[in-house]
């Protein structure tokens, strides 16, 4: 049994005036506790709609998604909120964080909806944002924090809720390539300690750091396949 | 406890927001500051009405009968009531043995003359001549001294009681009790002081008012007047009976046969209050009415800014949503934040109205019992949690997928 199972996922929206998008058109996937997945396409291929019913933002038009074994294409709006909350860790292309709030508040996020009381709340965050090398930081806002740094403090919120998977959209579609390869480091080190990543992105050697690359066109897989050369880190395989 | 965690995160959204944008916090709430400082200042106003209306129906005595000429609130016309014969003052004997009912019954003739005592003077002061019986039959207090003594209220001797407004105004800095002042020239002696009865109707406080007793007032101000006799009930829960039997003895008196109406009136303060309640509540209901419409526009304002509030924040309500928080859980955050602005609006309002509450006392009687400051507070707590409750709703109901790719 496996983190993810999608079967034959279909999503079509409806743009009214009898004109339909078919973005995914008959999707099946299947991915296991501790993979490194990256999913590839170009626009329109219906990536981005497949993460979000990855992540549960969304939910198919037909088709089965099995998530740890629960049928989350059934789930109401509060079962996947909580799934959302615990299961699933989000990392955005352009951060997404809130900007009013210090790093340390914005990590305790997914903590405060779980219902979390407030010493271990801090706690779990505080021990978070030092695994990402950020516990000099905790209290600056983000306008105080460099892109790299931001996306870590995003990442160490993916992480707080221990979450099933880490779902990565264009994680460094807005650093430099010098930040983003920390990044993918990160990402690495990451895996290395269990978790299970799946990456979305466009660009082939993002995809490369993954294990495995699915590729996306017109709203089918293309193909789906182990990775022959990937770009590793050995100091990271070693941490 | 979750509830706890969820207000508590909300309050924090909401000090955040306000700080983040005080103009346009300040320039919402201020409709609401208007509302509540209106609202407020109103039912102070309504409250006080109704306060100094109670204050001057006591004074007439909850278990007192006034036999006039006239009822205080009837529908008979003037000319009918001009030609009516006076009550005497021959009617009190008569009454006291005939009456089973009643336990005191006093007469009072009523003129107006000036007072003075040395270089303090009142020009227009409302004198009464009545027996010693007069403290039993009405609803006054003495604050100091004592009224007439049965050999001096006989006697027609010269003392007087001086009501407390006459007090102030012959007697600023002494003590009025023993000394002599002059009515209409001729002189009285003070044997004792009213309380003060305030109130809303002039004429019938005793504050203006000097009582001598009655056989030294028809001697000197004339014998031939219209009187009124004030009666104690003796069992206030037998009122309606006594009235009956006053009636009777009345239509007696005055040599009434059968089917002649009533030529005189035998008055109440239960018809005073019955008659002004009415009244009352319709002052009451338009004034609130009013100024409530100008809270309810400060509702909509804060709902104008609550939606322009919620689309600012669509990223932020996305990636909330993305990172678990349920749909009550956002229309929690922006109620919250609407009953907190209202709230705030609501305080300072209160703070704003009490000061002008004491303002306007100066002109109309008001009163602010913790009541009002309650209900103030609560409304402005309702309007927040009506006003914020739309924008609220269209915030949860967000697709994430959709508040996330808003510029």
């Amino acid at each position: 049994m496996g983190v993810i199972g999608l079967t034959n996922i279909v999503k079509t929206y409806d743009m009214g005036e009898a004109e339909e998008v078919h973005a995914l058109q008959g999707v099946s996937v299947a991915i296991q506790e501790n993979e490194y997945v990256a999913i590839m396409g170009p626009s329109g291929s219906g990536k981005s709609t497949l993460m979000n019913i990855i992540g549960c933002l969304d939910t198919p038009t037909s088709g089965a998604y099995l998530f740890n074994g629960l049928n989350v294409s059934e789930m109401n709006d509060n079962e996947l909120a909580k799934i959302r909350n615990k299961e699933i860790g989000f990392v955005f292309q352009t951060f997404n964080l809130l900007p009013r709030s210090d790093a340390l508040h914005n990590v305790e996020l997914p903590l405060i909806y779980g219902g979390i009381s407030s010493g271990e709340r801090k706690r779990r965050a505080l021990e978070t944002l030092n695994h990402v090398q950020l516990g000099d930081r905790v209290h600056h806002k983000p306008n105080e924090l460099s892109g790299g740094q931001r996306q870590r403090v995003a990442i160490a919120r993916a992480l707080v809720t221990k979450p099933s998977i880490i779902l990565a959209d264009e994680p460094t579609g807005n650093l430099d390539s010098k930040t983003g390869e920390e990044i993918m480091m990160l990402f690495e080190e990451l895996h290395h300690q269990g978790n299970t990543i799946i990456l979305v992105t466009h660009e082939a050697d993002i995809a490369e750091h993954a294990h495995r690359v699915i590729r996306l066109r017109d709203g089918k897989v293309e193909s789906d396949q182990r990775v022959t050369r990937r770009k590793t880190y050995p100091a990271a395989a070693a941490s | 406890m979750y509830y706890l965690l969820e207000l508590k995160e909300g309050l924090l959204i909401s000090f955040h927001a306000v700080r983040a944008n005080k103009m346009r916090s300040v320039l919402t709430t201020l409709g609401i500051v208007i509302g509540i400082v209106s609202v407020t200042l109103m039912a102070t106003a309504i409250e006080g009405l109704n306060r100094a209306f109670e204050r001057s129906a006591a004074a007439f005595g909850t278990d007192v009968m006034y036999i006039q000429r006239f009822s205080w609130v009837s529908n008979e016309d003037w000319a009918t009531i001009r030609n009516r014969r006076n009550i005497e003052v021959s009617y009190v004997n008569k009454i006291e043995r005939q009456s089973q009912l009643t336990d005191a019954v006093a007469p009072v003739a009523f003129t107006v003359r000036r007072v003075t005592y040395g270089s303090n003077s009142t020009e227009d002061a409302f004198i009464s001549g009545t027996t010693h019986v007069y403290m039993r039959a009405s609803g006054s207090t003495l604050a100091d001294g004592r009224f007439f003594s049965p050999e001096e209220s006989s006697g027609g001797r010269p003392v007087c009681v001086i009501g407390a407004t006459i007090a102030e105004n012959l007697f600023p800095r002494e003590d009025p009790i023993g000394k002599t002042i002059r009515v209409a020239g001729y002189p009285y002696m003070v044997l004792g002081v009213f309380e003060k009865q305030g109130g809303l109707f002039g004429t019938f406080t005793t504050d203006t008012r000097v009582f001598v007793p009655i056989n030294s007032f028809q001697a000197k101000f004339g014998g031939r007047r219209d009187i009124t006799i004030q009666v104690r009930v003796a069992d206030p829960k037998k009122m309606e009976d006594a009235r009956i039997e006053m009636e009777g003895l009345m239509r007696n008196i005055r040599g009434l046969p059968p089917g002649k109406p009533n030529d005189f009136g035998i008055n109440q303060q239960e018809a005073l209050t019955a008659a002004f309640a009415p009244i009352s509540l319709v002052i009451a209901s338009i004034g609130l009415f009013i100024t409530g419409l100008s809270l309810f526009v400060g509702g909509i304002g804060i709902m104008n800014i609550m939606f322009v509030s919620v689309t600012e924040r669509t990223r932020e309500i996305g990636i909330r949503k993305a990172i678990g928080a349920k749909r009550r859980t956002i229309l929690m955050q922006f109620l919250v934040e609407a009953a907190a602005l209202c709230l705030i609006g609501g305080i300072i309002g209160l703070a704003i109205a009490f000061p002008l509450s004491l303002i306007v006392d100066q002109f109309l009687p008001t009163a602010m019992p913790v009541s009002v400051v309650v209900v103030s507070l609560l409304i402005s707590l309702v309007v927040g949690v009506i006003s914020g409750f739309l924008p609220a709703y269209r915030a949860a109901r967000m697709d994430p997928v959709e508040a996330l790719r808003y510029e």
